[in-house]
Parts: structure tokens; C-alpha cells; sequence
């Protein structure tokens, strides 16, 4: 048995067989065949045998995610049919007497290159389609089994590198019981993903695709970060031990669903969720989340090929406002650009995405997008509480910029006799430190504030968060941004206003105690992480953190702080 | 043979869905039906071919149909582009 340590990414204890979802090895050598017609009676079944594993992923997607993202199945299905492929591989097979494989490399490489040269970002994205496509039929030219993850039909761990979110929309999610990978940390979108899906999964083991292979039984321990391959059975006994006090634990947690956020000594918090599109809201309400402190907007944008209209957005926006009942929605405009693409707007590349053209930037810029969102959200907030915010906030001529475009757009809504919630509280995200520094002059015009933790800390320690190399510096517990949190705090305050925090921090068991502390009133998580904190808080004296927090925020490291944390919450 | 000029109105032009379903109606028929723009012909059969030709908004293109059922099938290409409000 070997045993592989990593980032506990998301809760729980899972014990399955391991699924492997990697490349399998496509290489092949190119030689004379005698026989043509053989050859090319083969080379057509392996286009059936390609044809008929799509159309069964195609109709799973179209059942899991819906006609819009079967589409792009339905594309590669096209791309196995066209006669401008075929043609000429069967030509090349029968006329130069060379093997199905190169001649299927050497057709479809050219199209690729075709494709990857035009000077349109959405043609350059289907160079991968025809990638992906010659895979498939290459896997089944070689015999080797290709990975087809919407085919798991047992309870599986799934063993990968990284997951990609069309990796992740591919999985079943009745058989992934949990899963590991080599590269990401606690912020990367596969950890993210596990959170919100509920399945324990540990990232950044660095040797998970090495150490695995398929059918090893495979303990992920989500809640200590740990790996164990062909564990001993007194181990899997253990572990199966571990997973049911994590039920009873759990258990005990739902308990406090309908129960208040609030410390020992009576002071009131809210708990609230981090969304991506309507169909979250059932994990939040079933966690007991006091409000959606962010809706992350993009997901609207995100795996289609245009802008949705204005009516698209406000169906949306108007699901979330009804289904929270007249709590609170913290709703994020357009967050794009950094790692966050649209191929649909054919933006320039980069050289530093996180610190270019991005969120209000391009918001500002390309208004017309920006308009239809402010339009589509005006219309919805007569459904419920809205709260609007703008992301990536640098300076108050931006807030102000944003904010008159989106009074433009009121009045205009008005004019057309339309209806229009009368106050809307407008706030920003605090995720650069020019904000947070500047924060006592953005409180007399802002609404609110939202610390978004994972950018204001890869800004402040100018450390590329997705960067592995670079990751020891992906440090929330550091004096440094927790001085920043407290100018932001603080600023609010002064000027009756309040925070939130909707970073991955203000789930976070070790800053959590130092945040009730420094005056935080809003925290907003992964829906799943609701009840763990609020059996936290309700165990916590909000003056003994007080005291804690003015401790930690004079002291040097990080390691300081989170000893210092330690001591005080284990009384 | 059968031939007919079309202006293309979708603001995406056509590509990605629009391209699969001009590809997939051309397909059902036997005629051999090619789609011309910039000079470009291809064969309205191929996904790839058509997506090739990276035709946007506001492009003149022209599709053409030879052989037993070649009105039919380009009557039914109309009737696609316009109940998709591709082009007029």
C-alpha cells in the first residue's frame, strides 16, 4: 500500500475503485500495408465504433446539461461524417498504401493547421474539436481505451492531472464518489467544482496519475488532504469508521439549519452562499444560507457561442431573487477576461491577463454588454432583494463610471414604463489593494464592500495564484492582507455601511475566529461549508476574538497567526 | 442545377450552430450542393469545409444544388437560413 499527501479540497471520505482519467498513449509508426481495401474497411469501422460512443455521450450531455451543451458533441459527430475528411484518408490509404493511422494524422493535421491559422478566436477553438475527433478514431484504430469519463457506470474515485470544467460536466455524478489529481490547490476550479457537487476530493498530490492505476481500491481523505492506495482492510475499516462519525458530524450540523449565525456572546453574522447559476439554489436553502452573498454572473456567458440577450439574463437573475424569497443576492456583474475566457469576443491575447483587460475594465469599454446585464438585473429587482456589485474595482472614477451607467439605464427602463426596485444597494469587490487602501473614501459613495480574498491576496503578494511554484505565497493568514481586511472593515463602518468577505477565506475554519473578530459582517462560502461555520461561530466569544484578532494583526508570519488561532479557539 | 444568392444576417455569421444545421439539411438530400463565398466553393455537406470559409454577419454567399432532388434541397436550405433568421 502507498499512501500520497495533497490540498484537502473538499470534505468527506471516499473508498472506490480508481478511474484513471488520462491520456492513453496514441503514438503509432507509419508503415506500407498490402492490402487497401482491408485497410480501409477497417478505417471505417473504426469510424462507427467513434460514431456510436458519441452519440451516446451526446445523449447523456443532453440529459445531464441540456441541449445547448450537447451542441458541441453534436459538431464532433459532423466532423466524423464529413466528406471532405474521409475522402481524402481513404484516397491516401488506397493510393499511397499507407496505414489508416497516418493517413487519418496526416488529414486531419492539416486541418487543424487550416483552422488554427485563421485569424478568428472561435475558428482557432475548433482546431481542438478536430483534435478531440482524430483521438477517438485513433483510439479505436490502436485498440486502446480511450477515456470516456460520461461512461462510468460503477462507483469510481477519478485519478487525473487537473480537471477541466468540460471534464467535470462530463462526470456521473450517481458513480464519482470522490477524486484526486496532480496539479491545483484549495482555489482551482476542480476543488471548487468537488466542493459544490459535495464529493471529497484531494488536489495537488503531484503523483496521483503515477502511483494509480485503474482498479486500485483508493481512500481520499478530503478532510486530511491524504491518499491511500491498496490500503491494508484494517485501514479501510478505520476509514469506513472515519466517513460515518463525518456522517454523524454532518448530522449534527444540519441540525442547526434553521438556527441563527450567532457567536456566544449574541453578536449576528450572515451566512451566505457563493452561486454560479440557478440550479445552486437548492444547496444553499438546504444548508441554511442566510442570503447568496455572490452570483458569479460569467457562467451565464460561459459554453455558447454569443452573448445571452437581456431576456435570457433576466429569467435567470429573476430565479435567484424568487427562489432566496426576499433574502439577500449579492449579484457580481460580468466578471471575464484573466483566466476566464469568452472566444465569442475575440479578445487579444495577453501577456498578463490577471492584470489587464478584465471585469469593469471591459465592462467600461465594451458597454453595450455591460448595458444589457445592468437592464436585464434592473428589470429582476422587483422579484426579490437585490444587491448589485462591480468587480475589480480600482479607482472611485470607475464605481462612479459604472454607477452612471447603470442610473442611465434605470431611468431609461422607467421612461419605457417599467418596473424598477427602488433602492438597490450598489457596492464593490475589494479585490485590488488600491481599493482596500483607498477604502475610507470608497465608503462614503459605496453601498458595501466585498473582499474578494483569492485576487486581493495574489495582488498583495504579487504571486500568480495559479502558479504552482509560486503557491507558498497563497497566504490568507498573512499580517499583511489581514491588515488590509481590517482597513476595509473598519472604513464601512465608520460610514454605517457594512462587508462581506466571498472569498475562499471566509469559509475558512483558522480565519474565520480572526474575521468575527476584526468586525466582518457577512461571510459568504461554498453552500456546503454553511454549517460547519455556523457551529464554528456559535462556539466563538465575539470579544475574546477581538482581542485575538488586535494580537495577530502585530504579528510577523503567517505561522505566528495560525498558532496563535489555534491556542485561542481550543480554550 | 439550382442556385440562389443570400445575404447573411445573423450577427455571428455562420458558424457553430448555424453550420450544423445547414450541414445536417444538406445531408439529407442526394444532390451535390456546394456553397460559395469570397470566390470560395465548398461542399455544403462538409462541417469543416463551411466553417472554413469564416463567413460573418453581412456576407454574400451563394449555394448551389446539382442533380435529381436539387430544388428540394434548396428550398429546404432557404427554409432553414430563414426560420433561423440566418440570412434573407
Amino acid at each position: 500500500m502507498t499512501f500520497l499527501s495533497g490540498i484537502a479540497a473538499s470534505n468527506g471520505i471516499a473508498i472506490a475503485k480508481a478511474y484513471r482519467l488520462v491520456e492513453p498513449d496514441l503514438s503509432f509508426e507509419q508503415t506500407k500495408i498490402d492490402d487497401a481495401a482491408q485497410e480501409v474497411d477497417r478505417f471505417r469501422q473504426a469510424m462507427n465504433k467513434s460514431k456510436a460512443e458519441l452519440e451516446v455521450i451526446r445523449d447523456r450531455a443532453k440529459i445531464d446539461l441540456g441541449e445547448d451543451k450537447a451542441a458541441i458533441f453534436e459538431a464532433h459527430l459532423l466532423v466524423l461524417s464529413d466528406p471532405e475528411l474521409n475522402t481524402p484518408i481513404e484516397d491516401k490509404i488506397t493510393s499511397d498504401h499507407v496505414n489508416a493511422e497516418s493517413a487519418l494524422k496526416e488529414t486531419a493535421d492539416m486541418f487543424v493547421m487550416m483552422f488554427e491559422q485563421m485569424d478568428n478566436e472561435y475558428m482557432k477553438e475548433r482546431a481542438a474539436d478536430i483534435r478531440d475527433v482524430t483521438k477517438r478514431v485513433l483510439s479505436h484504430l490502436l485498440g486502446v481505451q480511450v477515456v470516456n469519463p460520461s461512461m462510468i457506470a460503477e462507483e469510481v474515485i477519478i485519478v487525473a492531472e487537473d480537471l477541466t470544467p468540460s471534464d467535470t460536466a462530463q462526470l456521473n455524478r450517481q458513480f464519482v464518489k470522490g477524486f484526486t489529481t496532480n496539479i491545483g490547490g484549495r482555489t482551482s476550479h476542480s476543488a471548487i467544482m468537488a466542493r459544490s457537487l459535495e464529493i471529497p476530493a484531494v488536489v495537488g498530490t503531484k503523483t496521483a496519475t503515477e502511483a494509480i492505476n485503474n482498479g486500485d481500491l483508493v481512500i481520499v481523505d478530503g478532510l486530511k488532504g491524504e491518499v491511500h492506495i491498496n490500503p491494508t482492510p484494517e485501514l479501510v475499516n478505520q476509514y469506513r469508521k472515519i466517513h460515518d462519525e463525518y456522517e454523524v458530524q454532518k448530522a449534527e450540523w444540519a441540525k442547526l439549519v434553521n438556527e441563527p449565525s450567532v457567536s456566544s456572546d449574541n453578536h449576528h453574522v450572515e451566512l451566505v452562499a457563493n452561486i454560479g447559476t440557478p440550479n445552486d439554489l437548492k444547496g444553499v436553502v438546504a444548508n441554511g444560507g442566510e442570503g447568496v452573498g455572490l452570483y458569479r454572473t460569467e457562467f451565464l456567458y460561459m459554453g455558447r457561442d454569443q452573448l445571452p440577450t437581456e431576456d435570457e439574463q433576466f429569467e435567470a437573475y429573476k430565479a435567484v431573487l424568487e427562489g432566496m424569497a426576499g433574502k439577500p443576492v449579492v449579484v457580481r456583474t460580468l466578471d471575464i477576461g484573466g483566466d476566464k475566457e469568452l472566444p465569442y469576443l475575440e479578445l487579444p491575447k495577453e501577456m498578463n491577463p490577471f492584470l489587464g483587460f478584465r471585469a469593469i475594465r471591459l465592462c467600461l469599454e465594451e458597454q453595450g454588454i455591460f448595458r444589457t446585464q445592468l437592464r436585464a438585473l434592473l428589470r429582476a429587482s422587483t422579484y426579490g432583494n437585490l444587491k448589485i456589485m462591480f468587480p475589480m474595482i480600482a479607482t472611485l472614477d470607475e464605481f462612479r463610471a459604472a454607477k452612471a451607467i447603470l442610473e442611465e439605464e434605470k431611468q431609461k427602463l422607467l421612461s419605457e414604463g417599467q418596473k424598477v426596485a427602488d433602492s438597490i444597494e450598489l457596492g464593490i469587490m475589494v479585490e485590488i489593494p488600491s481599493t482596500a487602501v483607498l477604502a475610507d473614501q470608497f465608503a462614503k459613495e459605496v453601498d458595501f464592500f466585498s473582499i474578494g480574498t483569492n485576487d486581493l491576496i495574489q495582488y498583495t503578494m504579487a504571486a500568480d495564484r495559479m502558479n504552482q511554484r509560486v503557491s507558498y505565497l497563497y497566504q490568507p493568514y498573512s499580517p499583511s492582507i489581514l491588515r488590509l481586511v481590517k482597513m476595509v472593515i473598519d472604513a464601512s463602518h465608520a460610514e454605517g455601511k457594512w462587508t462581506g468577505m466571498c472569498g475562499e477565506m471566509a469559509g475558512d475554519e483558522t480565519a474565520i475566529p480572526i474575521l468575527l473578530g476584526l468586525g466582518l459582517d457577512e461571510f459568504s462560502m461554498s453552500a456546503t461549508s454553511i454549517l460547519k461555520a455556523r457551529s464554528l461561530i456559535r462556539n466563538l466569544k465575539k470579544s475574546d476574538m477581538e482581542k485575538l484578532a488586535q494580537e495577530v494583526l502585530n504579528m510577523q508570519t503567517t505561522s505566528q497567526v495560525i498558532e496563535a488561532v489555534n491556542f485561542a479557539t481550543k480554550k | 442545377m439550382a442556385e440562389k444568392q443570400f445575404k447573411v444576417i445573423a450577427d455571428t455569421g455562420i458558424h457553430a450552430r448555424p453550420a450544423t444545421l445547414l450541414v445536417q439539411t444538406a445531408s439529407k438530400f442526394d444532390s451535390e450542393i456546394t456553397l460559395e463565398y469570397k470566390g470560395k466553393k465548398v461542399n455544403l455537406k462538409s462541417i469543416m469545409g463551411v466553417m472554413s470559409l469564416g463567413i460573418g454577419q453581412g456576407a454574400d454567399i451563394k449555394i448551389a444544388a446539382e442533380g435529381s432532388d436539387a430544388e428540394h434541397a434548396l428550398s429546404s436550405l432557404e427554409e432553414t437560413l430563414k426560420k433561423e433568421s440566418l440570412a434573407e
